[in-house]
């Protein structure tokens, strides 16, 4: 049984390292800066627990192999290696707090440092099952809202009528356009319940909470069309809550705002 | 220091029926109660699990013959999407409170913890009886979720507010569902907490002549450490159970704010934070997690060192690192909430504490393989399983280098690679601790052994099914799956999913069928199996002196302790074990 028990343990190690090299299902493509640096930390993390995983898990087959019971083989009497606990210990203790220092690094880029100068804000407002998306227009200032003034279709993100900020506001749904390498100054809010916004290509998620405004960071580098989910179970349609985020060329960025106005024209 | 208890004489078991085996004072029948109480949770919670495969790899796919059980769930046999979120909310609360908290502490514990101090029973035997009866009142509670208006509540086993905040309004199950689930978790409290009250009376008070504490098996220490923990934690889960019920049905406003719109209704609740919740739910629940898995932890090092036929490696050690990963437990909840809203500043210190949590983690590992290394392994079941949970904790264990850090959790946090995290983790490593345990004790419990052969096929299939249901659950998550989504299908970018989700369910179906040859293999060896010596393993610590099963109040005699408790293969002594009764000669003749 050691026999075999051995090889179980050393296959389901190799699957598994298999299992984490295949391309097929590996991270998703990234498009910012700060995705890179999330990805390099991940890919650091993912070889120094291999390391750890194949060590521990290569050992336990081996001495499972090595120590069976067989006719004329004597147990060693030691009560343990004091040296070996404290070596252990150190070692494991510096690597894997390091890997939280290092770690670090591309958190306080996203979320401990200020607002790049120059950042567009854009306010996301989620509900069961739809992310409202608000961009302040020309003035650059947000109109004050009211939950009262919600309206599906009129108001959906409760403007205040007589707030001159808000006139100039320009409101989509599901679509969050940006343009390609200006920092974005996301403020996620909720009206209803948790809801998570999901951007995998930037590698960020972050919960929108009703009764607070929580800022999220970004700049994307890549012009294209990506799939934004909610990460936050937030109902029975959490699973079909998708939006899209839009990287587009300055010029196709300021077009499709006007857009959005002329459309909230008619 | 020990302390001795002054028994007049052992008592006879109560005659009658009730006294003897339903009610019962008896910490054995007690055990063996919540034992029961998780082989049945663990099998209604492996059949919704079942139902969540089938949806996640045949998503919207028609099964007529399910319609006839889940009328509303499954109408037309397509499962509804409020459906699948009902099951993974009782799956998560019936598999951590009923069988994770269940049968490693309330059943084993509570079976072996006086017998292994040699004590007559438990300090509190009345407290024990009512604590198992309220768990099991928990229990049905919960499960009536499931029959009454509206179905299980749809909220996770977290139930994060708003959503199950709200009532109807938010989901069906949100209503009444909502209410007993919660309720349920009050009481499961409710009995958790005077099982742990007792534990530490019991463990600090009851021990025998000699039974210092560093002569403990760690099993002990480790119910001893998960009792700290359920008695600091579960108050907490009470005290947020208690206000989430009047936010939902006294108009308090606890977790709600001002301004929130759902269904396009306004809600007249003001003041309230969510995140409130999610702090006092992750105290609890952090903790939990190790209450979940340190007895697995003591009944592998004990099973170890037993089929290795050596002494547990570095023991002194161990005591430490159970103590400071429950101590540890306490302080980084936070890990949870780095997406949550919470000030990134505290997800720094939180990220640091966790991680530091590798320490204790290594230092058990390295002594779980220095145990074995150099010994004479016996490969009974329960050594397989306890190898196992070896090898689980270290491949479950390691994915908590990646979501421990909050940059990379920016990306991991709510996606199938915590799903695979914490199933191979807490659930399936702590499983195998009920496994091996249940090998090991059963010839004590029921006085016959465990069909060998069934189980090594048994743990052959779990071993390799466990794995293949959840490594490929992280790589799920790589690709950035969000976890309790009824289907990707609506996801161009989770398109190479549907694969993966396949091989999971079908994993899921042969691991889950063969749980089937445990079962066959307990009924049988209870009424089959072969009779069980006083000490079939030829192990050391005190059960084994006493007949299997033991009598009403276990031992003819109180024991007395010369040994630490795992001297196994002492150089020249009489065999290759010396039990921690055996006079001190045995050891003084053995080194000269």
């Amino acid at each position: 049984m050691g026999f075999w028990l051995a090889l179980m343990i050393w296959a389901v190690t190799l699957g598994t390292v298999v299992l984490f090299a295949l391309d097929d299902f590996s991270l998703p493509a990234a498009i910012s800066q700060a995705a890179h640096e999330i990805d390099a930390q991940f890919a650091l993390t993912l070889v120094i627990t291999g390391v750890a995983f194949v060590l521990a898990e290569g050992l336990l087959g081996w001495f499972i192999l090595k120590y069976r019971d067989r006719p004329g083989s004597v147990a060693r009497y030691v009560h343990g290696n004091n040296p070996i606990e404290i070596a252990s210990a150190v070692v494991v203790g510096i690597v894997f707090v390091s890997l939280a220092v290092l770690g670090l690094g591309v958190w306080r880029e996203i979320h401990l440092s200020g607002t790049p100068a120059g950042s567009m804000p854009v306010e996301i407002t989620g509900e069961q099952f739809a992310w409202n998306v608000r961009y302040p227009g020309p003035d650059g200032k947000f109109g004050r809202t009211s939950p009262e003034l919600y309206d599906p279709t009129a108001n959906p993100v409760g403007i205040v009528p007589d707030d001159p900020a808000g006139k100039d506001d320009v409101i989509a749904l599901n679509t969050l356009a940006v343009p390609v390498g200006r920092p974005i100054e996301l403020r996620l809010r909720s009206k209803d319940v948790l809801h998570s916004f999901f951007m995998p290509v930037l590698r960020i998620k972050q919960d929108t909470v009703p009764g607070m405004e929580i800022p999220l960071r970004f700049l994307a580098e890549k012009t294209g069309a990506y799939e934004v989910a909610c990460a936050e179970l937030c109902g029975l349609g959490h699973y079909r809550m998708r939006g899209m985020l839009q990287v587009l060329d300055p010029g196709a960025f300021e077009a499709w705002l006007g857009e959005q106005v002329a459309q909230a024209a008619q | 220091m020990s302390v001795a208890h002054h028994h007049p004489a052992v008592h006879e078991a109560p005659k009658s029926f009730i006294t003897r085996w339903i009610f019962s004072k008896d910490h054995k029948v007690i055990g063996i109660q919540y034992w029961w109480l998780a082989f049945v949770a663990v099998f209604v919670g492996m059949a919704l699990s079942l139902l969540m495969r089938l949806q996640l790899a045949f998503p919207s796919h028609q099964w007529p013959f399910l319609a006839n059980i889940f009328k509303t769930g499954m109408a037309g046999g397509v499962m509804a999407p409020e459906f699948y979120l009902a099951l993974v909310t009782m799956h998560g609360t019936i598999m951590v409170f009923f069988v994770l908290t269940t049968a490693p502490q309330g059943g084993f514990g509570n079976f072996a913890l006086p017998l292994q101090i040699g004590a007559r029973d438990m300090a509190f035997p009345t407290l024990n009886m009512l604590s198992f009866w309220v768990t099991l009142v928990g229990f049905v509670v919960l499960i009536a979720a499931f029959f009454v208006e509206g179905g299980a509540p749809l909220g996770g086993w977290t139930g994060y507010p708003p959503l199950s905040a709200l009532g109807t309004i938010a989901g069906p199950g949100q209503g009444m569902g909502m209410n007993l689930w919660i309720i349920s978790i009050a009481i499961f409290c409710v009995g958790s907490l005077l099982g742990a009250l007792n534990f530490l009376a019991t463990t600090l008070g009851m021990r025998t002549h000699g039974m210092s504490l560093l002569r403990m098996p760690l099993t002990c220490w480790a119910w001893f450490t998960t009792a700290v923990l359920a008695l600091l934690s579960f108050p907490v889960l009470f005290g947020a159970g208690v206000l989430l019920l009047l936010d939902r049905n006294a108009g308090t406003s606890f977790f709600l704010p001002g301004g929130l719109v759902v269904a396009g209704e306004l809600i007249d609740h003001r003041g309230g934070s969510p995140i409130l919740w999610q702090h006092l739910f992750w105290f609890f629940g952090h903790p939990e997690v190790y209450i979940a898995i340190i007895p697995g932890m003591g009944a592998t090092s004990q099973i170890l060192a037993t089929f290795a036929r050596k002494p547990i490696f570095g023991y002194r050690a161990m005591v430490g690192a159970i103590f400071a990963i429950g101590l540890l437990g306490f302080f980084v909840w936070g890990h949870h909430m780095f997406i949550s809203g919470m000030s990134p500043y505290s997800s720094v210190v939180f990220s640091l504490l966790t991680l530091s949590i590798g320490v204790p983690s290594a230092i058990k590992t390295v002594n779980w393989l220095g145990t074995i290394w150099g010994g004479k392994i016996r490969f009974t079941c329960a050594m397989l399983f306890a190898l196992g949970f070896v090898s689980l904790f270290v491949g479950g264990g390691l994915g908590g280098i990646f979501l421990g850090q909050p940059s990379i959790d920016l990306f991991l946090h709510d996606t199938y690679f915590v799903v695979g995290h914490f199933h191979l983790v807490m659930g399936v490593a702590a499983i195998f601790g009920m496994f091996a345990g249940t090998f090991y004790w059963f010839p004590k419990m029921f006085g016959r052994m465990m069909h060998e052969g069934l189980g090594k096929v048994h743990f052959v299939i779990t071993l390799l099914g466990v794995y293949a249901i959840f490594m490929p659950m992280h790589a799920l998550g790589v690709m950035g799956h969000p976890r309790r989504y009824y289907t990707g299908t609506n996801f161009e970018y989770l398109g190479s999913a549907s694969g993966l989700h396949t091989l999971i369910t079908w994993a899921a179906f042969i691991t889950i069928s063969a749980q089937v040859l445990f079962v066959i293999n307990v009924f049988w060896s209870m009424f089959r199996g072969k009779r069980a010596a006083e000490n079939p393993w030829e192990a050391t610590t005190l059960e084994w002196t006493t007949p299997s099963p033991p009598p009403h109040e276990n031992f003819p005699e109180d024991p007395v302790v010369h040994h630490g408790p795992y001297e196994y293969g002492v150089p020249g002594a009489a065999r290759d074990y010396i039990m921690q009764t055996d006079p001190p000669a045995a050891m003084a003749a053995a080194k000269h």
